[in-house]
């Protein structure tokens, strides 16, 4: 007993450190609170029901995104963190080995359980309705997806309360990650999340492959595909080829830290450069599967509130396209500083500043999409144009770090956190608020409010620049990422950057604030062209959006559907061609699979193998049952669809 | 929509007008300032493509204004704004901003390319000297510099003489670290079983901070060492006082200084390599061999330098 | 979304919108496949003779038996191409008899594939001895595991096609279990050539 709460307070909780009972006690609250909530309102079978054995892309799509806000907060927090501790030389807010659990934990939820969701939950709400089908391809694997993702992701975070958090940084580089130098359950924590939650975004990348290529409306040819949804397609290409190569990666060093393999150790003559190869093998298309849906999105949202046809669709098609190949071929240019010799690093320098094209390229094609426009500063347009001049200036230091020789001086420092911050936030972030405020009517039957959006919108840009801006000069001035200190002569700029951080904080909070404010008084929707400036087909269904999505589809003849129905007249509703439908029943079986994983892979993660064992077992009897589950799913009636339809369009149903 | 317009040129302002007060307040920039050959190619670089950029966000900033000042929705205005919901496209402008990023591609890659393999040798100004070599290994947040032909060894700083070119030979006991000294020059990796050379030069004499560049763990800040150039004679004098006052490197002693932890500077009249060349792949395990279990060990540094140092 | 217009001609497996989805699907992850067992092998060659005080492949690699392994295998891919036949022409008793060849072929490999470790770590040669023969146990592991799952979920489908016979549900299930079977077929080939016969040599 006495050794049982030995380690039960000795390793398996963590102990010892203030903030982190902080965080304990709040989340404890927080569980409680949500608990008692459910339990209240009488609402557990309503969230089973409704969303948690859900097939609908619609509903996955909008869990996706919620859980991506939540990380937001959680990333966030720890941003903050960082940035109190830098702020001042001889800060004693975090010690050393505390703000790299933070710097690994923001950076790993950041881009795996942040953007990625976000982006993903953005997908599976707006391609099918884009697309004009009923469902994705796999609505059962679709809800998998989610369960995998939300699995991994309290994997993840329940490691800085039980048993502490990763701290090799979101790169984990080997040996320092190896168990000869970081034994414990932390980096386990890492490696099995990221690999649980991998599962469901390639599995999501399949579902949206066949979704894409075989579900869409008659007459909606690959050449006519809104943007947003070819770049899912090609995001999707990505993620099939990239994330096996992170699944491998990501169990050889599992068979590294508990089954003792000899693959990245300094013992055996393992090679641990070979982890950094196969790291950003995925890491680099990784970036790209981050920043393409967010591309689309930006096209969307441009030509929608410049009310004009996208300028160069082919061109901005064949840009992805061929980004999408250069990314598998610039990874070397995250360590040109391994001395692997002139002509590789001379070969990587050029085909990563050759991504500069294509991008160019999409640059001068939004700005030709706003010339002859009639442009209005919506939130959605406002996210999209601060947009390109940000995000030209991390382009830009981009090229700057694919030279090689000057990157020597760059590597690593904060020049190189100022620049991935510049793109992944004014590109990947900028997209996610745009996207989310786009189509946020589509989701809840309501806008967000104009006014807190702006005044978010304002906060938040002018905070990012005041944060990031000086950390390119904090780069030259010699200052390294990731340490926990500052010297005294970078306090001016890293002071401002901590100012920044605030100000994006309290944009983030107006944010959370007009999403409480709007579902309160905003005015409800009552039809479905949200901003009367649609393009697309997720515009011509009725809000709230039926099940089913849509009744009847006209036969397309051209881009942009949705303006070309309303040049017709035509609507998602022709009572002449009503006919049965047939959708998808939902299944509790997805979540219990991933339940099985999630326990297995705590086991492993304690390398307890009486629970990794049974926890894979259990997986398999639920994988078996799914194999002898012959639903066939069921049919809606036309009698039911016409009233869902009349209902919707505010129509007499006599 | 106006006040929108103000606040967009201010937004554009902050850039511009954030830099002037950066660079004028806190200007040790030491990457722009280089001491050395090798720095001092590289700043070249850096400064060529910053100029470079800039030339791009000009032309970008200036465009995107002009198409929200143009373009901008004015109800009054309707019927001859020019306004065309089917414009979508210009094969010749499509052709010529395919091209032009295609031609500055182009220019960025020449410099780039010869700069990345003349660093690949020794700077040419220093040609008709040898290089002094000097192995840098680092073991848990400490450097050990090795002079295999003076015998002595520095932990945590290191002497070297100005106008002549220094080949260090890069190594690592356990993660890999980086070795930096951002006024002579960029950087390049430690690894443990195996070795990468990096050359470097001081053309003035003074103290130069170097550090670890790359994140190898709870000591990672603490993780530097400085740099003192000199004119040959005070150098030649500091390598013989070292060599004659300095105690010898013992193996235990310098075992024990590889399990995790800051350590004060030391010299010593002979060298690790003696027992160990952890560069090599046989030195590749030594650390996991003298200390198996002992390296998981987790600093929790607090504060700033002056306190370690402590 | 027309899940019940189904075709009348064709090949079973094909006829539903929802037949075709699964098997376009399933060539997609199969192209996943391909990239996971490409940074295996990469992995591998990278690792190619970092034994360190473990013997070398040349000592212990044993070609009798991997060629009787390569020839079970292979053959099971061709009696899995006749189970596919059978099903075609629609007969059940076909299909039962030939895919049950199949996996008691693939039995077959995998127990001599069990064998052959045990032998291995016997000599001295284990996932953990050195690099090398991580990557090797890695790779031909994670191919044995794939052969493993296939074994399970081939014994699943048999059941259900004696339960429910050829349908277009179970056609397609079948005709996609081949199609993964013939994967692991051509992965193997890859694995006898990079691996043992490479190996030998040395």
């Amino acid at each position: 007993m006495e050794a049982f709460l030995d380690f039960f307070f000795g390793e398996f909780l963590v102990t010892g450190q203030p903030l982190i009972y902080g965080a304990m006690v709040s989340i404890a609250l927080g569980s409680i609170t949500v608990i008692a909530v459910l339990t209240y309102f009488k609402a557990w079978g309503w969230l089973w029901r409704e969303y948690i054995t859900s097939v609908d892309h619609k509903k996955i799509g909008i869990m996706y995104i919620i859980a991506a806000i939540v990380m937001f907060v959680r990333g966030g927090i720890d941003a903050m963190m960082m940035r109190i501790q830098t702020s001042l030389p001889g800060m004693t807010f975090l010690d050393s080995q505390h703000y790299n659990e933070i710097f690994t934990t923001h950076g790993t939820i950041m881009i795996i359980f942040m953007a990625m969701p976000f982006l993903i939950g953005l997908m599976n709400f707006a391609v099918p309705l884009q697309i004009g089908a009923r469902d994705v391809a796999f609505p059962f694997f679709n809800n998998l997806s989610f369960w995998s993702f939300a699995f991994g992701l309290a994997l993840f975070n329940i490691s800085f309360i039980i048993g502490g958090s990763p701290d090799a940084g979101w790169t984990n580089y080997a040996p320092m990650a190896g168990a000869e130098l970081n034994p414990g359950p932390a980096i386990n924590y890492y490696l099995l999340g990221l690999q649980l939650s991998g599962i469901g975004t390639l599995g999501t990348g399949i579902n949206f492959i066949v979704t894409i290529l075989k579900m869409r409306a008659p007459g909606i040819t690959m050449m006519r595909l809104p943007i947003f949804t070819w770049s899912t397609l090609i995001t999707a290409l990505i993620i099939v080829f990239a994330f096996p190569i992170l699944t491998v990666a990501l169990a050889l060093m599992t068979l590294d830290r508990i089954f003792g393999a000899k693959l990245f150790t300094l013992a055996g003559e393992g090679m641990p450069m070979m982890w950094a190869n196969l790291f950003w093998l995925w890491g680099h298309p990784e970036v790209y599967i981050v920043i393409l849906p967010a591309f689309g999105i930006f096209s969307e949202v441009i030509s929608t509130f410049a009310r004009k046809q996208l300028f160069g669709y082919k061109a901005m098609v064949y840009a992805m396209v061929i980004i999408a190949l250069l990314s598998f071929l610039v990874w070397v240019h995250h360590f040109f500083t391994m001395g692997a010799g002139g002509g590789v690093n001379s070969f990587f320098s050029i085909t990563t500043m050759l991504i500069a094209v294509p991008t160019g390229v999409k640059i001068f094609n939004w700005l030709g999409t706003m010339y002859r426009g009639r442009i209005t500063f919506e939130t959605p347009m406002l996210w999209a144009l601060a947009f390109i001049p940000n995000f030209v200036i991390g382009g830009v230091t981009g090229v700057m770090l694919a030279m090689a020789a000057a990157d020597y001086q760059y590597h690593n420092t904060y020049f190189l956190v100022a620049h991935f911050h510049y793109v992944l936030i004014a590109g990947t972030v900028f997209g996610c608020f745009s996207g989310l405020i786009f189509w946020y009517p589509k989701m809840f039957g309501h806008k967000l409010n104009e006014k807190l959006g702006k005044i978010f919108f304002w906060l938040f840009m002018i905070g990012f620049n005041v944060c990031f801006l000086p950390m390119y000069f904090l780069g030259f001035a010699g200052m390294p990422r990731r340490t926990y200190t500052i010297e005294p002569e970078w306090m001016p700029l890293s002071l401002t950057a901590t100012a920044g951080a605030f100000m994006m904080a309290a944009g983030f909070a107006v944010f959370v604030y007009s999403i409480y404010y709007s579902f309160r008084y905003a005015e409800r929707e009552t039809q479905g062209d949200s901003w009367g400036v649609g393009r697309t087909l997720d515009w011509a269904t009725a809000t709230p959006i039926p099940f089913y999505n849509f009744a009847t589809l006209p036969e397309f003849d051209s881009k942009d559907a949705y303006v070309g129905m309303k040049d017709k007249g035509e609507t998602t509703y022709d009572k002449s061609k009503v006919e049965e439908i047939h959708m998808p029943s939902n299944s509790g079986l997805p979540f219990f699979m991933m339940l099985a994983l999630f326990i297995a892979s705590f086991g492993l993660v304690w390398e307890w193998f009486w629970m990794a064992i049974p926890g894979l077992i259990m997986f398999f009897i639920v994988m078996g049952i799914r194999s002898f589950d012959y639903n066939e799913g069921f049919h809606v009636s036309t009698k039911e669809i016409h009233e869902i339809e009349q209902a919707a369009r505010g129509e007499d149903s006599k | 929509m106006g006040k929108f317009i103000s606040r967009a040129k201010r937004t554009l302002m902050l850039p511009a007008f954030a830099l002037v007060i950066f660079l004028s307040g806190c200007a040790d920039l030491v990457v722009l300032d280089p001491q050395g050959p090798v720095a001092e190619s590289q700043a070249e670089l850096i400064t060529f493509s910053i100029i470079m950029m800039l030339g791009i966000v000009a032309v970008v900033f200036v465009l995107f204004t002009y198409m929200l000042v143009k373009f901008r929705y004015r109800p009054e205005k309707e019927g001859n704004d020019n306004y065309d919901p089917t414009h979508h496209g210009n094969n010749k402008l499509e052709v010529i901003w395919t091209v032009i990023p295609l031609i500055i591609v182009t220019v960025l890659s020449i410099p780039t390319v010869t700069t990345i393999f003349e660093l690949e040798n020794p700077p040419e100004v220093s040609a008709d000297t040898e290089p002094l070599v000097v192995h840098a290994t680092t073991a848990n947040y400490k450097w050990f510099f090795s002079y295999p032909e003076e015998n002595i060894e520095t932990v945590n700083y290191l002497h070297i003489p100005t106008d002549r070119a220094i080949e260090f030979k890069l190594s690592s006991a356990d993660s890999m670290t980086a070795l930096w000294i951002p006024a002579l020059g960029g950087q390049k990796y430690n690894m443990a079983g195996m070795e990468n050379t990096l050359y470097l030069q001081a053309d003035n004499e003074g103290e130069y901070a170097g550090r670890n560049a790359n994140y190898n763990g709870s000591g990672f800040a603490g993780h530097t060492f400085e740099v003192i150039a000199q004119n040959e004679d005070d150098y030649n004098a500091w390598v013989t006082e070292v060599q004659e006052s300095a105690p010898e490197l013992t193996e235990e002693a310098y075992v024990e200084m590889l399990t995790p932890g800051l350590a004060a500077n030391s010299e010593y009249s002979s060298t690790h390599l003696d027992y160990v060349d952890h560069g090599t792949n046989e030195g590749r395990e030594y650390i996991v061999d003298q200390h198996g279990g002992e390296l998981g060990e987790k600093l929790h540094l607090q504060g700033g330098r002056e306190i370690w140092d402590e | 979304m027309s899940a019940h217009t189904e075709a009348t001609t064709g090949p079973m497996e094909y006829r539903t919108q929802e037949g075709r989805m699964n098997i376009l699907g399933f060539w997609i992850f199969l192209g996943a496949e391909i990239a996971l067992f490409a940074t295996i092998f990469a992995t591998y060659a990278v690792m190619i003779g970092r034994t360190a005080d473990a013997p070398p492949p040349q000592e212990l690699f044993s070609l009798p038996i991997t060629l009787l392994m390569t020839f079970l295998l292979l053959t099971s891919s061709f009696t899995c191409g006749i189970a596919i036949n059978e099903m075609r022409r629609g007969s059940k008793n076909g299909l039962l008899l030939w895919m049950g060849m199949t996996l008691v072929l693939g039995l077959g490999f995998l127990g001599l594939e069990i064998y052959e470790f045990e032998h291995l770590v016997h000599e001295g040669a284990s996932i953990s001895s050195a690099a090398y023969w991580s990557a090797f146990f890695t790779l031909t592991g994670t191919h044995g595991l794939h052969v493993t799952v296939g074994l399970g979920w081939g014994i699943l489908l048999l059941i259900q096609l004696y339960q429910r016979g050829i349908t277009p549900r179970t056609a397609s299930k079948f005709f996609i279990f081949g199609l993964y079977w013939h994967f692991l077929d051509v992965v193997w080939i890859f694995v006898y050539t990079v691996v043992y016969l490479l190996g030998m040599v040395g």
